[in-house]
């Protein structure tokens, strides 16, 4: 059974019917990549996954419990998947232990004693230990889309969503934040991404999927998907990517 | 001009002064309550409920408060409900305040993006600790410079509980008026004393916001 199992899902806004009928499967420990133009349906897909968005028709199963807005357990649920926004969404009102130490002491799932080694833990994964009494404001956007990062880790999920999470940054500072997913996904952890970052999804995806018009156009492996693109789409798609 | 004859009154004008302040905080608690319950049911889902404080905003921010006094006071005695002036005075402060309240903690919370809820949810946090934690600090720091300084309107507006007999300033005002026919004096010392404590509540609600407000605004 595939950690993530999407069928046939359909989702409408409106009169704009963005996903029409998307299948695909996520196994435990994969690194899957979608790419495609915007409006492709790719970020809705992505926020179906935890139930941000509820879907029309289909099914989605995450740890083969099917996912949506009204299921027992929902919070639950969400703290065992991790989503990163493009607009980082840190709580300026907090500092950055409190950032990552909120939702942790809230569900319950440590104590006071403990939540500022948690903190200093998973800030030492993005390499931000020294960053732990600054406000959001203070930092910059790479930093901050690293604290988002470690406030997910704080979670312990198993599965992390990343939504074009380099898309609103300076491009110097991309990097930093792409070394501290690379760093996530050799560990192990199940990532699926939107991206734009065609050189990362190329280096670290195991499997990319090209979404086109709302559907799966074609996906496959990185070498195979950017060497011998099977539809015109998707050679047009990577040729202006470049 | 002779300031003099005012002097033996000083302890009903602190009384009145006294009781001025006492009228202003009650109403503006219990109105910021009002201002909470009534944002909440306006972004609720409970249509008939959104309707009920929708009319409470509009009946209470389009009719002189004076009347509104008058109708606790006057009017609901004969339903049968009796209340005393200074009570009576702060049932309708406090609608008075919340009418204006309501709007402007509802726009304190539509001031938080979207994205920020978000991030909760995702986090696995209920709606309540959504937010209580997430969403009311900041939209309480953006509502803050409206409610202070309707909070000033309030202290100005209970003048009006003197028409009721509300032993607040100016009533009291009024009767040392009568017994000493100095209308100037005792009206501009007065005048004094409100100034005066209006300035006091702008400067703790200065203390107050940098004390609570600590993180650094948006560039």
């Amino acid at each position: 059974m595939a950690l993530v199992e999407i069928r046939d899902v359909h989702k409408t806004f409106g009169k704009v019917e963005v996903l029409k009928g998307v299948s695909l499967d996520v196994e435990e420990g994969e690194i899957v990549t979608i790419i495609g133009r915007s409006g492709s349906g790719k970020s809705t897909l992505l926020r179906c996954i935890n139930a941000l968005e509820s879907v029309d028709t289909g099914e989605i199963r995450v740890e083969g419990r099917h996912v949506h807005a009204r299921m027992p357990d929902l919070k639950k649920f969400r703290q065992r998947v991790g989503i990163v926004f493009q607009a980082f969404n840190l709580f300026p009102h907090l500092k950055v232990e409190r950032n990552i130490t909120l939702a942790p002491l809230l569900t319950g799932r440590i104590d006071k004693a403990r939540a500022r080694a948690l903190a200093e833990d998973v800030l030492a994964r993005v390499g931000l230990a020294d960053k732990i009494d600054a406000w959001p404001e203070q930092l910059s956007g790479g930093q901050q889309q690293r604290v988002a990062i470690a406030r997910c880790l704080a979670m312990a999920p198993h599965l992390m969503l990343f939504d074009e999470v380099t898309s609103a940054l300076d491009p110097e500072l991309v990097g930093e934040v792409l070394k501290v997913m690379e760093a996530m996904a050799k560990q192990g952890m199940t990532m699926i991404l939107v991206t734009h970052e065609m050189g990362f999804a190329r280096n670290v995806a195991d499997r990319i999927v090209f979404m086109h018009q709302g559907r799966v156009w074609e996906q496959g492996s990185p070498a195979k998907l950017f060497a011998n693109p099977e539809t015109p789409e998707l050679a047009s798609f990577i040729a202006s990517a470049k | 001009m002779n300031f003099l004859p005012l002097w033996r009154y000083q302890n009903q004008l602190v009384d009145g002064a006294i009781v001025t302040l006492e009228l202003t905080v009650i109403s503006a608690l219990a109105g910021l309550l009002i201002g909470v319950a009534g944002a909440l049911a306006l972004k609720g889902r409970i249509a008939p409920l959104r309707w009920l404080v929708r009319f409470y905003i509009e009946l209470f921010r389009n009719t002189p408060s004076l009347i509104q006094i008058f109708i606790v006071f006057f009017v609901l005695p004969t339903f049968g409900l009796k209340i005393p002036a200074f009570e009576a005075a702060c049932v309708a402060l406090s609608l008075y305040f919340g009418a204006y309240s309501v709007e402007i903690i509802r726009a304190g919370l539509d001031s938080i993006p979207r994205n920020q809820l978000e991030a909760g949810q995702c986090l696995g946090l209920s709606g309540w600790q959504v937010f209580r934690h997430i969403v009311l600090p900041p939209a309480l720091r953006n509502a803050y410079p409206a409610v202070t300084s309707q909070f000033v309107l309030l202290l100005l507006g209970t003048s009006l509980a003197s028409q009721v007999a509300a032993d607040e300033l100016f009533h009291v005002a009024g009767f040392v008026e009568s017994r000493t026919y100095r209308s100037f004096e005792v009206y501009a010392v007065i005048c004094v004393v409100y100034f005066a404590m209006a300035m006091g509540f702008k400067a703790l609600f200065a203390i107050i916001a940098t004390a609570a407000f600590r993180w650094p605004r948006r560039r």
